[in-house]
């Protein structure tokens, strides 16, 4: 027998015996739940009503208080997010960020909103569509992707590796730069999950990713350190 | 009495005396609380996402086989190649097969705690392979050849100048002791193995059986690079981590992130689906996921405690614990830590060899109330300890107790023990602590309570 079966076996094996349900400490059995006791099922239904977006954290109903949450969010986890009125702004906060920290070559894919960004910076584009250098891009210094969603309730950005140029070009480059829609917000984490299914089921990309500020650590005294291994900025332009 | 036994009972009593261990974990955790508090507060129903988290789990585990088959089918569909471990060392010979197959020489790692469990590092070590650990915490901790401290905090022992030292010594580069500076320092070190490694290897936090997917969440970025530069990819994961839809993690990633660090999320929550596919720019050409039981099949069969295998291991029992905060991780000498190391360590290494962790808890139920998935911990400790004296009763203690029992029972015994107790206080008094005083363990470090002259029972029947 191979050790796959083995295990199934002794899985099977095991959940012969049914388990207390979750989460009362003994008080309920399972038993009792399926023999219909009214006052178990009341009392468990009654713990958990409604469905994740009831129980995570508030997210406002309106877009204008959702894009508010997402800045402040952004805002605690140091990221740098703009909320721009149109292409000019964008264009304009992009050549401002290639000036303040002096850029000198960049790596980006191919998409509508980072051709666009790539253009308008007028640099050196390492593209990794075709296939790329990792030392090439080791050496870029910033790494412009598009996203799949920002979400309001976290501050932070869904990628995949369809979407943002594969796996490494969101994480090698020191300085990551997301261009985004507005269309684009969703409200919470539930909603960009669901959002992420439809998009791409059956055939999902290898990697989806939920970057939620840029990089950091605590392992020295706990003390918030950012750019541990992958980019110490990350700043969210969207129009 | 066996040697975890006495290994325990000795750094224990080390490390509870340790004033400067105790400052040291007091202030790393003491951040971590307030942070936690606050991220828990923003929930809508932080007890109701505990109670939906606790059912899922349950709807997991108690129908494993089933979840297991469908997450193989979705991962091989798109062509990763899924092992099926029943030990330890079958796992670490699988692994060490695809490193000896790819001829590969340097592997970088993220962080992974059930590695640990099999001690991976040491075994390919021995065969020759140079192992990178890239999570900062396990970098540090692998310099100076140690296990890691905490589930999630594998570093927290240690201070800023203490790293310092040990950067300048074996790396010979340390500008200073400014957590910064020596972040800088490992990320100067880690840059060009995610490059040049032959094999990236990582753990992961949760398995999708929907949709075919390992779930890995992290802060640094390591683990990403780990899975996203060296051309052979390999995940070891528990078959406990098994989650049924997809949408499952919208509830699982910010709960984990709550209560292990105090965050709304970690910075990088990475669902991995397959190698490279067709019109992907990279990303590993091969993935192999390693399924590992090593008696996680055991503890599934004890219903009773069955629970335990929902632990997404956050750590959130070990940081409220008064035991682990006063002897330290190490002092466990096991690779889950804390409450919830004491209540599956007995299942997954010997119940006999380890049923000590279950008595090195005030049973005050703050782990309980600390996990975010409702595993009922401090009960778990109990039924170790009851397990644990039926399978092999100690006959002292037996004894001690069935002379208790008749003396508790019979009145005249009783009143006859109080007089002899009352009578002898000035003996005990004169020995205490010392090897004449038969409660030495308890008198060692405490008093005993004065007996009064006047019992309650005797102040009731005499009251006017």
């Amino acid at each position: 027998m191979s050790e796959r079966e083995n295990i199934l076996g002794r899985i099977r094996e095991a959940l012969k015996v049914n388990a207390p349900l979750p989460g009362w400490h003994g008080e309920r059995s399972a038993e009792h739940l399926s023999a219909g006791d009214p006052a178990a099922n009341a009392r468990n239904l009654a713990a958990r009503s409604g469905t994740a977006s009831d129980w995570l954290p508030l997210v406002g109903a309106s877009v204008a208080e959702q894009f508010e949450l997402f800045a402040k969010n952004a805002a605690d986890l140091k990221a740098d997010f703009q909320l721009l009125a149109s292409r000019d702004e964008l264009k304009a906060a992009l050549l401002k960020l290639r000036d303040a920290e002096k850029w000198r070559r960049v790596a980006s894919h191919d998409g509508e909103l980072s051709n666009f960004a790539c253009k308008a910076l007028g640099l050196p584009v390492l593209l990794t569509d075709r296939g790329y250098d990792v030392q090439e891009m080791e050496q870029c210094d910033a790494g412009i992707t598009e996203c799949d969603a920002l979400i309001a309730q976290t501050g932070g950005v869904a990628v995949t590796s369809r979407s943002a140029g594969g796996r490494a070009l969101s994480v090698l480059p020191p300085h990551h730069v997301v261009i985004a829609r507005r269309e684009q917000l969703v409200a919470d984490l539930p909603a960009a999950f669901a959002f992420l299914q439809q998009k791409y089921t059956p055939d999902f990309p290898s990697m989806i990713s939920f970057i939620t500020g840029p990089s950091r650590t605590g392992d020295i005294e706990r003390i918030l350190v950012l750019g541990a291994h992958g980019p110490k900025k990350l700043t969210i332009l969207c129009y | 009495m066996s040697t975890f036994v006495s290994d325990f009972k000795t750094r224990a009593t080390e490390k509870a005396g340790d004033l400067r261990h105790r400052q040291v974990i007091r202030t790393a955790l003491r951040g971590y609380e307030i942070v936690r508090d606050k991220r828990k507060a923003a929930f809508q129903s932080w007890e109701s996402a505990r109670q939906a988290a606790a059912e899922t789990k349950w709807e997991a585990v108690n129908h494993l086989d089933k979840h297991l088959e469908a997450l193989t089918a979705k991962l091989e569909a798109r062509g990763t190649k899924v092992h099926w471990a029943s030990t330890g060392e079958q796992a670490r010979e699988i692994i060490a097969q695809i490193l000896r197959d790819k001829k590969a020489r340097c592997i970088i790692k993220s962080k992974s705690m059930t590695s640990e469990e099999i001690h991976l590092n040491h075994a390919l070590e021995k065969e020759g392979f140079t192992v990178v650990e890239s999570d900062l915490g396990e970098f540090i901790v692998q310099l100076r050849h140690e296990p890691p401290y905490h589930l999630v905090f594998p570093s927290m022992h240690l201070t800023r100048g203490e790293i310092k030292d040990l950067f300048q010594k074996e790396l010979g580069d340390a500008p200073s002791d400014a957590p910064e500076e020596l972040t800088m320092v490992a990320r100067r070190v880690m840059r060009q193995k995610y490059i040049t490694a032959d094999v990236g290897f990582t753990g992961a936090n949760f398995a999708i059986a929907e949709t075919g997917m390992i779930s890995i969440t992290e802060n640094e970025g390591n683990a990403r690079l780990t899975a996203a530069l060296p051309k052979t990819m390999v995940t070891l994961i528990g078959i406990e981590k098994v989650l049924p839809r997809f949408a499952d993690l919208a509830l699982f990633l910010p709960m984990l992130a709550t209560a292990g660090a105090g965050q709304p999320m970690t910075c990088y929550n990475t669902m991995y689906s397959g190698p490279r596919q067709p019109g992907e720019c990279d990303g590993p050409e091969e993935w192999h996921v390693v399924l590992l039981d090593n008696r996680r099949t055991e503890l599934l069969a004890d219903a009773e405690q069955r629970d335990a295998l929902h632990c997404i291991r956050c750590g959130a029992c070990l940081n409220v614990c008064p035991i682990f905060r006063n002897v330290g991780g190490h002092t466990y000498g096991t690779t889950y830590s804390g409450p919830v190391g004491a209540v599956i360590t007995p299942h997954l290494r010997g119940l006999q060899e380890w049923k000590h962790l279950s008595n090195a808890s005030s049973l005050c139920g703050a782990c309980t109330e600390a996990c975010p998935v409702k595993i009922d911990l401090h009960h778990h400790l109990l039924q170790n300890r009851r397990n644990a004296s039926a399978s092999e009763p100690a006959f002292f203690e037996r004894l001690a107790y069935q002379i208790f029992g008749i003396v508790a029972n019979e009145p005249a015994f009783w009143s006859l023990a109080k007089k002899l107790g009352w009578l002898t206080q000035p003996l005990q008094k004169a020995v205490k602590g010392s090897a004449l005083d038969p409660a030495r363990a308890w008198t060692k470090t405490r008093d005993l309570p004065a007996q009064p002259r006047e019992s309650f029972k005797d102040w009731w029947r005499n009251r006017k």
